[in-house]
């Protein structure tokens, strides 16, 4: 069944169709790869998705329901949540504190006035909140100011915060841009291990086209707009279109 | 102890004793000596000091925690005085109701002002927040609601007042024409003359510091909660917040009614001391100076904000009294000239210059230490730590040896 299904979408900014005619299923626990070349529409479509943007036609639903005109946070509620290309994380917290952060959401929702209860006391959230400290490898860096902390290691403090709100899809833009190889291998290590684990589905915008063959499922290819194909990982290797689109720039190249 | 870690106990403890001996440590200097004219152990200033402490630590509570800057709260205080005294002149001098209605008004106040301006962040909410008490100053100063139900309301310059004709309805024979409490007027003052020593303990202040320790304490236990950590995660960054599923808003404008009835709390205890409410307490010069007290204190800590409204109280009140006979009493030891000189060179920073020193300090605060006073205090323990330390280590490095 298809968690995620976009119908139609099309978003237009002045004199540019940045969208034209989207029509996208994801399907439940699998990883879907956005692919394109710059300036393609991946990240507005993305937007579309997260309630950034609302699309100017066209309808997108997520498990049933649909999340056009809904605010970021109702969607994240939905169960949606996303990881930006440059990590967004609470830099002036420590990393415990941007932990504890989306645990309070999961269980609290968008907003409950708790302002004199103790935080160490809510044995809940802080054994929920270490948890997952330990189970991403970030434990020793608990006290750490998370602004001081590597590119790499930030990543993966968002990527934890968001697999703390339990959510059933999760949205990567670009998680590996700008990263240094060793980085880049970390996190699709960290992604994989997520993807076998746990009950989630993962949709994932990407350039760097080794991060999107080791973990898809299934990859859209998105040109000026609209989707020119979708197929298995192995398939779109081959795919004359995607070639000409995408990978043959860089075949030529070589 | 009450729910909180050790270091916000003793923090707790250290406002707590000021608060408490404050009657002592500002009056450190004999009665008739050269130097009393620094004491500030007198009642009016000590409840100034605690009042504006209360205002800056609730203002903290906005601006430290989420960064949103109002420049517009001296409109809470303002709508405070005008409640208590109001209901001075219905019920009577018993100052509870006026207490009550002053942080009721002013949070409702709070959640219409907060309503509109937090739609908008950073220079515009803050300009929106000024704009709206530049209203109310205006609509206070000129009596405007009141001529247009042809009573007064804020009795504008002359500012609001208790008259004998007024109702007070639960005013008696036996209770005391001034603000009290139960009977206990907030005027009695005990004077302590130990020496040439001379200490005042009065009733008002020790109401206000109470109110100023428990208020301090309700500040650090929203400091501590979950609340607190979703307002700094709103300073911090306010789309990781949306995309975690959290409504800014709702946490904002609660912060923000919170931080007006600190506001609206202080202006009734103002009220309190002295039965009088004038607009000139919400022009904007005062909304800029609660700014100043916690930035100067250093905003963002527990304490920072009542170390400001201390520091900046005393010098509206001791450095502006500080005239050219005394400056010429100081420096009489010098030879006629060179006395002039002096006197001439100090001259513009004293008296009615004061503001010039407070501004300089205000630059040297915000240049070299961005964190306020307490930012101050914590490198100087720091230093001496680092030295302790220091001479640990030598003496370990000895012991060895011997």
């Amino acid at each position: 069944m298809a968690i995620l299904e976009v119908k139609n979408v099309g978003k237009r900014f002045g004199g540019l169709q940045a969208l034209g005619d989207v029509n996208l299923n994801v399907e439940e626990n699998t990883c879907h790869a956005i692919i394109g070349p710059n300036g393609a529409g991946k990240s507005t479509l993305l937007n579309c998705l997260v309630g950034k943007l609302i699309p100017d036609t066209g309808s997108v639903m997520f498990d049933g329901q649909s999340v056009l005109g809904r605010k970021p946070y109702e969607i994240n509620q939905m169960g949606i949540s996303r990881v930006f290309q440059t990590p967004e994380i609470f830099s002036d917290l420590t990393v415990m504190e941007n932990m504890l952060i989306p645990c309070f959401a999961k269980r609290d929702g968008a907003f409950r006035m708790h302002a004199i209860g103790s935080i160490e006391k809510d044995q809940d959230i802080v054994g929920k909140a270490e948890q997952m400290l330990i189970d991403m490898n970030l434990i020793d860096k608990r006290e750490m100011q998370s602004s001081s902390m590597s590119r790499g290691d930030k990543r993966r403090l968002e990527i934890a915060m968001c697999l703390a709100q339990e959510p059933r899809l999760l949205l990567l833009d670009e998680p590996t841009a700008g990263m240094a190889r060793a980085d880049t291998n970390n996190t699709i290590d960290l992604l994989k291990q997520i993807k076998d684990e746990r009950d989630i589905t993962i949709a994932i915008i990407e350039h760097d086209m080794h991060v999107v063959f080791s973990l898809s499922d299934r990859i859209t290819v998105l040109a000026q707009g609209t989707p020119l194909v979708e197929d298995t990982p192995d398939k779109i290797k081959g795919h004359p279109k995607v070639r000409e689109a995408y990978l043959g720039e860089s075949q030529d190249a070589a | 102890m009450f729910g909180l870690n050790k270091r916000d106990a003793g923090l707790l403890l250290v406002v707590a004793g000021l608060a408490l001996f404050a009657p002592f440590l500002l009056n450190p200097f004999p009665t008739d000596s050269a130097m009393a004219q620094f004491n500030a152990g007198y009642p009016d200033l000590m409840q100034r000091f605690v009042i504006f402490g209360v205002f800056a630590v609730g203002f903290n509570l906005l601006f430290g925690l989420t960064g949103y800057l109002s420049f517009g709260h001296a409109a809470f205080l303002g709508i405070g005085s005008y409640s208590a005294v109001w209901m001075f002149k219905l019920l009577g001098y018993n100052i509870l109701p006026g207490m009550i209605l002053s942080v009721v008004v002013s949070a409702v106040f709070a959640l219409m002002i907060g309503y509109i301006s937090l739609r908008r962040s950073g220079i515009y909410f803050s300009i929106l927040t000024l704009a709206f008490a530049q209203m109310l100053f205006a609509i206070a100063y000129s009596d405007l609601i009141g001529r247009f139900f042809g009573t007064p309301i804020t009795n504008g310059e002359t500012g609001l007042q208790v008259y004998t004709s007024d109702p007070q309805f639960f005013h008696s024979e036996n209770l005391p024409d001034i603000p009290h409490i139960f009977g206990q007027k907030m005027q009695s003052t005990y004077t302590l003359d130990v020496g040439a020593w001379s200490f005042d303990f009065n009733f008002g202040y020790y109401f206000c510091a109470l109110i100023l320790i428990a208020a301090f304490y309700l500040a650090i236990r929203i400091f501590r909660s979950p609340f607190g950590l979703m307002l700094r995660a709103v300073k911090s960054n306010q789309q990781r917040m949306n995309y975690t599923g959290l409504n800014t808003r709702p946490y904002t404008l609660a912060v923000f009614v919170i931080s007006g009835m600190y506001a609206g709390l202080a202006g009734g205890l103002m009220a309190s001391m002295d039965p009088l409410a004038g607009a000139e307490r919400m022009q904007w010069t005062a909304s800029g100076e609660v700014v100043l007290m916690t930035i100067l204190g250093g905003a963002g800590t527990l304490i920072g904000p009542i170390l400001g409204a201390g520091f900046i109280k005393y010098f509206e009140n001791i450095f502006a009294k500080i005239n050219d006979n005394v400056l010429h009493s100081w420096f009489s030891f010098m030879p006629d000239g060179l006395e002039n000189l002096m006197v001439a060179l100090v001259h513009p920073f004293v008296g009615k210059g004061w503001h010039l020193t407070l501004g300089l300090l205000f630059m040297l605060v915000v240049i070299f230490l961005p964190g306020g006073l307490v930012e101050g205090g914590q490198r100087i323990a720091q230093r001496l730590r680092g030295k302790k330390a220091a001479e640990k280590a030598t003496d370990t490095s000895k012991t060895p040896a011997e």
